[in-house]
């Protein structure tokens, strides 16, 4: 290194504790080699002292000729020159020679390092075989070792060492040579402990006293560091820095306690003004120049910095901490500026940043030279610091040199550039020769307004181009900025423009809005300079609007627009269109009528409410607004669609048709998406499970998803229910995508708007619509309908008129007061004007009265709808002209049974006839059932009215319809036949008698019919209508009847529950067989006895009864009156009481071998339980109970089966055909014994 | 002396939380029409805003445009600093980012809360009073405050700070550190 050569034997690294050798010269100097080879070659653990760790350190030592001079005089604490242990070489194996000469050189030695207080020596006594071998008279070797440890080691035998033939290659060599090292090293480092340590408690001592008045910085500098030297030379490079780092804080402190007012006196050196500002110098480990300025108390604040970061910079270049050394650098400059200012030191303006210059040059190319290029860009976030520093203070060094201005630097300038330079002083001798050196580019820069800059650019984009590499865009923009700057005061505005266009848009972009202003200025001028005229009005208009300038300039730039946009234009010259955001802002808009739906030729009134930006009052000359049309053939979509669109748009789509617009200018975005959005309602949802409320699952649930979720350009969903689909087409205008302003020359664009605005022009076709006025539209009375007609794009001119077909089931009744409204579009009554209806015999004939286009004209009418006399079956549908379709489906909810009734109607604007469907109900419901008492036969009829009019019901009457004949007849039983009043879902019910003559027929086709009218209705006798209801009766003479006997046990009054008791059920046959019947029975006959077969069952489905043993059987029946069968069977009540007889049933069995025929107009069904019991060959008087459980097993009785299998079938009777006489009847049933207790507390 | 401080907002909108897919910083083009689809709202608005500030103050007033670009800046090295501790350690997070950088006439502070709002103080270099445990106490006395605003209902997340206690605790803040 290049201190080497000035100071040849301190301050290098080479430095090593001094280890001094007496004695024998020429032993020493054959065993030096080994020695100072096998000396480093093992670690020692130091312990420290102060409770600082143990350190394992490979000692070394520099051994020199022992001097008295080498001893330290008493007060000189220098370190490094200290001889840390004092050796003494001998080979003496003579005790003569001994005694003679080496003893007392040794005495010598030894009081002359008691003199100076040295108790840090070893004595080594080298044995060679050779040598023993030579001499005659030896003694025991030991002898002269035992000598030497008895007239010096006085209690410390460890202080005399023998080394046995070290030149040789035995083990016993080795061994002693080993244990005379460790001996060695031992011994340096207790004396390293015990010195240093005396050293640190001078330090300490010395430190402490700095409170008194004569106490120097300067000379408890050179104290420490010389104990920073030490721990450098023992390599301890961190206890080094420490020892530095301890001198920085220190003076640290002294600064800052001299600007809080405690000045030490000390320090007035330091506050002398800088005249030398060459920078850091880092190429030297020690710089030797500013180390004697600091001995000598003449180092200036910079000189002592200086020193004191390249004392620590090397350290840490030692510990390889580069990085480190950057981070300090940066803040020791930081720091350096700080503290000449409060230390109030005179400093020539711009010296400071030259130093900082150069120091961050220095620092960089310090770093440059220890890294390789890899490891400098990957660290470049440590020196990106340094590389802006420089580009700053070599910045506003031009700008005070006069070297960035349009003109050059004047006269005064080149006066205070030469006064800088000579600060700098010569080049130091170590850069000379680079063509790089810091030095060399201050100066450069300095000398010319090109060099400058070449020199500033480079350094800028440098830095520009290291932050975009780490990702500091905001970093590398302001350097971009400041880059702008220097280019718009170069006088080159094309170049600046880039720069200041691309921090504009970053500072929009994240809403800082006193950067976006600034930036914004230097904008306009550069825009101005550049002539970009557009540009720069747009610019103006965006400052002439911006809170954060003051009132005279945002004057200034609408002065700008004004005086630009008043200026006569060039033929040239198209107009200037800008955005209309900065100038002015479109606030609120309001439709009229509130809708925004018009027809065509309609009147819309729009209210623009707009905000002026400017700080001035500026006539708009014209406003335009741009209108995007969009044709829509709403075929599906209503009007009332729309309307419900428009009032359901949001926030902002008020249903008075105010549109708001959101506020708030295009740079102060902070906070206004918030407000244009409706916020997120979220709500937390858990999922607990219901037994243990153990969380299963949990969520979050946005309940105003519909707001923040959907299309914006296209209709909401349409509620079918309420709009009325219509033949429509619907012009739709965004209003307005472009909106213009204009001012003079100037104009005002917004591109857009938002929220879309937009109205409707509609046309419409004519339509006419019926609707019923009641709910329903009961059948059989008159009832009103409302006849609306929309006019649409038609209007209506005299003469016109709707023609009716007329149809027999819905006659149009003529009502005397007829009379149509016509309502405007606003649904205002225009005017009302009587309509004439003329009827012929198929059409009727309505003449409408003159109405004008988009109006409404109403009437009503009075129809009535014929009740149809049958119960409708599905089938009946005739094709009139009127087309009548009778749907059997039944009202929803109530069972009413409706009519489609069509009606076909010409409408004078159309070639095509409409057809229209009107829905009635029929009011009445009937039901007929016949009733047996015996032989005797009673026909019911219940009429339910099933409307919610109330109705009045008269003249209920049953005829036979077929025959009409005398052989039977009908009496009126029950049932008035005078008017009565049928409420909404009340029943009347009328019985009548039949009686016959010889034998019934066997079907009836009976007719009842009734007047109803409703009570409501004015004029009662002519409002009654007919009812008519049709119905036919089929086999209604009594076949069997039935007995049933319930017999008590024998012995026994009555029955008792759990005991058996009789049942008796015996079967009468009634009636001989008639010729029809007998077809249809199943008989067979045996030896001449016509007989059919029946199956009987008893079934008890209140489970009074239990039926033990067999519950059901076939019998066989001879077809013959008054032929009975009786069967036997055993029940047991299982109650006590009155119980009602167990029911009784028969069945028309027919053998497997008959023509399965299961009628479908029968009105009780199969059981199907007892079919399936069936479904295996019965014997006659089989057992069922058996059969019952293998018949379980079978049990599929699907329909299917039966017809394919031949198999016997079971066909029940129709009702009548069986009287059940028992029915009805009770027995009484007592308990068994009075071992029941029942306790009554009466209270 | 000077003192500035800000409260930047996160990075991300609230309503773009949970969408990891599409942030404006990773997405072309594209995702962008998309979002001018389903919510219309914000295309106008500048919603892709991030680190706007929602509460800046400094005295004195003359340097508040330097405090301004300062604490801009500094937002580079906060985020350096959130991603890497980012990075190390996720769940002790410390919210005190320590000395952003220093220059030559100011030390930028930053502080970081956990839904990632930045507070950023300035402080002259020359303050001396102001040590690292007293900065630590202000951050914290202004989280405190700021989570007091947010806890307002009729705060909108987002909006710039205007709140009257708010404020006086920042000019209490700025009184005792000046």
């Amino acid at each position: 290194m290049e201190a080497h050569e000035e100071k040849p034997i301190i301050y290098t690294m080479e430095n090593k504790p001094i280890v001094t050798c007496a004695g024998d010269q020429s032993l020493f100097t054959s065993l030096y080699t080994s020695l100072a080879q096998q000396l480093p070659r093992e670690p020692m653990e130091w312990r420290r002292s102060y409770g600082r760790a143990p350190k394992m350190i490979h000692l070394e030592a520099n051994f020199v000729q022992f001097k008295e001079e080498l001893l330290p005089k008493d007060g000189n604490r220098a370190l490094l020159t200290f001889p840390f242990l004092h050796i003494y070489w001998t080979d003496c194996c003579d005790t003569e020679m001994y005694k003679a000469s080496v003893k007392d050189d040794m005495l010598r030695w030894q009081s002359t390092l008691r003199l100076h207080g040295s108790v840090d020596w070893l004595i080594v006594v080298v044995e060679s075989e050779a040598k023993k071998k030579n001499k005659t008279n030896i003694l025991p070797r030991t002898s002269i070792v035992d000598k030497i440890r008895n007239d010096f080691c006085n209690k410390q035998s460890d202080r005399c060492v023998v080394l046995s033939d070290p030149l040789k290659e035995s083990s016993r060599s080795q061994d002693s040579w080993s244990s005379f090292l460790t001996k060695l090293r031992t011994l340096l480092l207790m004396s390293f402990t015990k010195n240093l340590g005396r050293f640190e408690d001078d330090m300490r001592t010395l430190r402490e006293k700095r409170t008194e008045p004569g106490w120097s910085f300067c000379d408890y500098f050179m104290v420490q560091e010389e104990l920073a030297f030490v721990f450098e030379m023992l390599q301890q490079f961190e206890d080094a820095l420490v020892q530095y780092d301890e001198l920085d804080a220190l003076f640290t402190q002294y600064v800052l306690n001299f600007g809080a007012g405690d000045g030490a006196n000390w320090l007035g050196s330091f506050c002398a003004p800088v005249k030398r500002w060459n920078g850091l110098l880092l190429r030297r480990p020690i710089d030797m120049e500013k180390r004697e300025l600091i001995q000598r108390g003449e180092a200036s604040l910079l000189d002592l910095r200086s020193y004191l970061f390249s004392r620590q910079c090397t350290l840490l270049i030692f510990l390889q901490r580069p990085w480190e050394v950057t981070q300090r650098a940066l803040e020791l400059l930081h720091n350096c500026v700080q503290e000449l200012c409060l230390l109030e030191v005179s400093v020539v303006q711009g010296a400071l940043d030259c130093w900082v210059f150069l120091s961050c040059l220095e620092v960089l190319h310090r770093i440059e030279g220890c890294c390789d290029r890899a490891q400098l860009e990957a660290n470049c976030s440590h020196t990106v610091g340094l590389w802006t520093y420089a580009t700053e203070k070599l910045k506003s060094l031009g700008y005070l040199c006069g070297l960035v201005a349009e003109k050059g630097p004047t006269s005064e300038d080149l006066n205070r550039t030469v006064d800088l330079l000579a600060g700098l002083g010569e080049e130091r001798p170590e850069t000379v020769n680079s063509l790089q050196s810091p030095y060399k580019k201050l100066n450069e820069a300095l000398s010319s307004v090109e060099a400058f800059e070449k020199h500033y650019l480079e350094l800028s984009h440098a830095a520009m181009e290291m932050y975009r590499a780490i990702g500091r865009m905001r970093s590398a923009r302001l350097i971009g900025k400041s880059l702008a700057e220097f280019y718009m005061k170069k006088g080159d505005p094309e170049r600046a423009e880039g720069f200041l266009d691309d921090s504009l848009r970053s500072y929009v972009a994240e809403g800082w809005s006193l950067q976006v202003t600034h930036t914004r200025k230097q904008m306009a001028e550069c825009q101005k300079l550049l002539q970009q005229t557009e540009d720069y009005l747009q610019t103006s208009a965006l400052l002439a609007g911006d809170a954060n300038l003051t009132v005279e300039e945002r004057k200034h730039f609408c002065q700008e627009i004004l005086t630009f946009a008043s200026q006569p234009p060039a033929p040239s010259d198209q107009t200037v269109a800008l955005s209309m955001a900065a100038f002015a802002q479109l606030r609120q808009m309001q439709f009229s009528p509130p809708g925004a739906v018009v027809h065509v030729g309609a009147a819309l009134q729009l209210e623009l409410r707009v905000r002026c930006l400017m700080p001035v009052a500026v006539k708009v000359e014209q406003l335009a607004a741009t209108l995007h049309f969009s044709l829509e053939q709403g075929g599906a979509r209503g009007r009332a669609g729309s309307a419900q669109r428009r009032t359901g748009q949001g926030p902002q789509g008020q249903g008075d048709g105010v549109v708001l617009f959101p506020q708030g200018s295009p740079l102060a975005g902070a906070g206004m998406g918030a407000s244009l959005l409706p916020a997120l309602e979220l709500y937390e949802m858990q999922d607990r499970s219901p037994s243990d409320s153990s969380l299963n699952s949990t969520g979050v649930v946005c309940k105003n998803m519909h707001l923040l979720l959907r299309r914006h350009d296209s209709s909401a969903s349409l509620d079918t229910s309420s709009v009325t689909l219509s033949l429509l087409v619907a012009l739709s205008f965004s209003l307005p995508p472009l909106s213009t302003l204009s001012v003079g020359r100037v104009q005002f664009v917004q591109s857009h708007i938002y929220p879309v605005v937009q109205y409707e022009v509609y046309s419409q076709e004519p339509q006419l619509t019926i609707e019923p006025l009641s709910d329903n539209l009961l059948a059989g009375i008159p009832q009103k309908v409302k006849f609306t007609i929309a006019t649409g794009h038609y209007s209506v001119k005299k003469g016109d008129a709707l023609q009716l077909s007329n149809t027999d089931s819905m006659p149009i009744l003529h009502s005397s007061c007829c009379s149509a409204t016509i309502l405007s579009s606003t649904g205002e009554r225009v005017g009302e004007s009587a309509l004439s209806i003329q009827s012929s015999e198929k059409v009727t004939s309505i003449s409408l009265p003159p109405t004008p286009p988009y109006h409404t004209l109403e009437f009503q009418l009075e129809v009535l709808c014929h009740i149809p006399p049958t119960p409708f079956k599905p089938d009946i549908e005739r094709l009139t002209n009127g087309e009548v379709r009778h749907r059997p489906k039944s009202h929803a909810d109530r069972g009413m049974i409706n009519i489609d009734q069509k009606v076909s109607i010409d409408c004078p604007w159309s070639i095509y006839s409409t057809l229209i469907s009107l829905t009635f109900y029929v009011p009445f419901k009937a039901k007929h059932s016949i009733l047996s008492a015996g032989k005797r036969k009673y026909i019911q009829v219940c009429l339910q009215n099933v409307s919610d009019t109330i109705f009045h019901l008269a003249d209920p009457v049953l005829t036979d319809t077929h025959t009409s004949s005398l052989s039977h007849s009908l009496t009126h039983l029950f049932g008035s036949s005078l008017p009565q009043t049928v409420c909404s879902q009340q029943s009347v019910f009328c019985l009548w008698e039949m009686r016959w003559v010889e034998r019934l027929p066997l079907c009836l086709q009976c007719a009842f019919s009734a007047s109803f009218a409703p009570v409501s209705a004015s004029d009662a006798h002519t409002a009654f209508k007919p009812y008519r209801y049709e119905f036919q009766l089929d086999r209604v003479s009594t076949l069997y009847s039935l007995k049933a006997e319930i017999l008590p046990p024998s012995g026994d009054q009555h029955c008792r529950t759990g005991t058996l008791c009789g049942l008796e059920v015996s079967i009468t046959r009634q009636a001989e067989p008639s010729e029809t019947e007998g077809e249809e029975e199943e008989s067979t006959e045996i030896e001449g006895l016509r007989t059919t077969k029946l199956m009987y069952e008893v079934v008890d489905n209140s489970s009074n009864w239990a039926v033990c043993g067999k519950s059901s059987g076939v019998v066989s029946m001879p077809v013959a009156a008054s032929a009975t069968h009786r069967v036997q069977m055993e029940v047991m009540p299982l109650f006590a009481g009155h119980l009602p007889f167990p029911n009784i049933k028969v069945f028309k069995y027919l053998p497997h071998s008959a023509v399965p025929a299961i009628q479908p107009d029968t009105d009780s069904c199969l059981e199907n339980d007892t079919m399936s019991l069936l479904d295996k060959g019965l014997d006659d008087q089989g057992d069922t109970a058996s059969i019952r459980s293998r018949g379980s097993v079978h049990s599929v009785g699907s329909g299917e089966q039966q017809r394919v299998l031949p198999m016997p079938r079971l066909e029940p009777f129709s009702p009548g055909q069986v009287f059940y006489l028992s029915q009805g009847r009770q027995v009484l049933v007592l308990p068994v014994t009075d071992d029941h207790v029942m306790e009554v507390n009466v209270t | 002396m000077a003192v500035c401080i800000a409260v930047i907002a996160k990075e991300v909108c609230s309503y773009w939380a949970g969408t990891k897919a599409c942030t404006p910083s990773t997405c072309g083009p594209a995702p962008y029409t998309f979002y001018l689809q389903v919510f219309g709202h914000f295309f106008f608005s500048p919603l892709f805003n991030q680190n706007y500030p929602l509460y800046i103050r400094s005295v004195p007033i003359q340097n508040e445009l330097k405090f301004h670009y300062t604490v801009h800046t500094s937002l580079d090295v906060v985020e350096e600093k959130i991603s890497a501790v980012g990075k190390a350690m996720a769940d002790q997070r410390e919210l005190y980012l320590g000395l952003l950088y220093p220059t030559e006439d100011y030390k930028v502070y930053g502080y970081v809360t956990n839904s990632k709002v930045k507070f950023v103080i300035v402080v002259d270099s020359s303050n001396t009073s102001l040590r690292d445990n007293e900065i630590r106490s202000m951050f914290r006395k202004l989280h405190n405050s700021f989570t007091d605003v947010m806890c307002n209902p009729f705060y909108n997340p987002g909006d710039t700070i205007q709140s009257k206690a708010f404020d006086s605790m920042v000019t209490a803040m700025m009184v005792q550190a000046s």
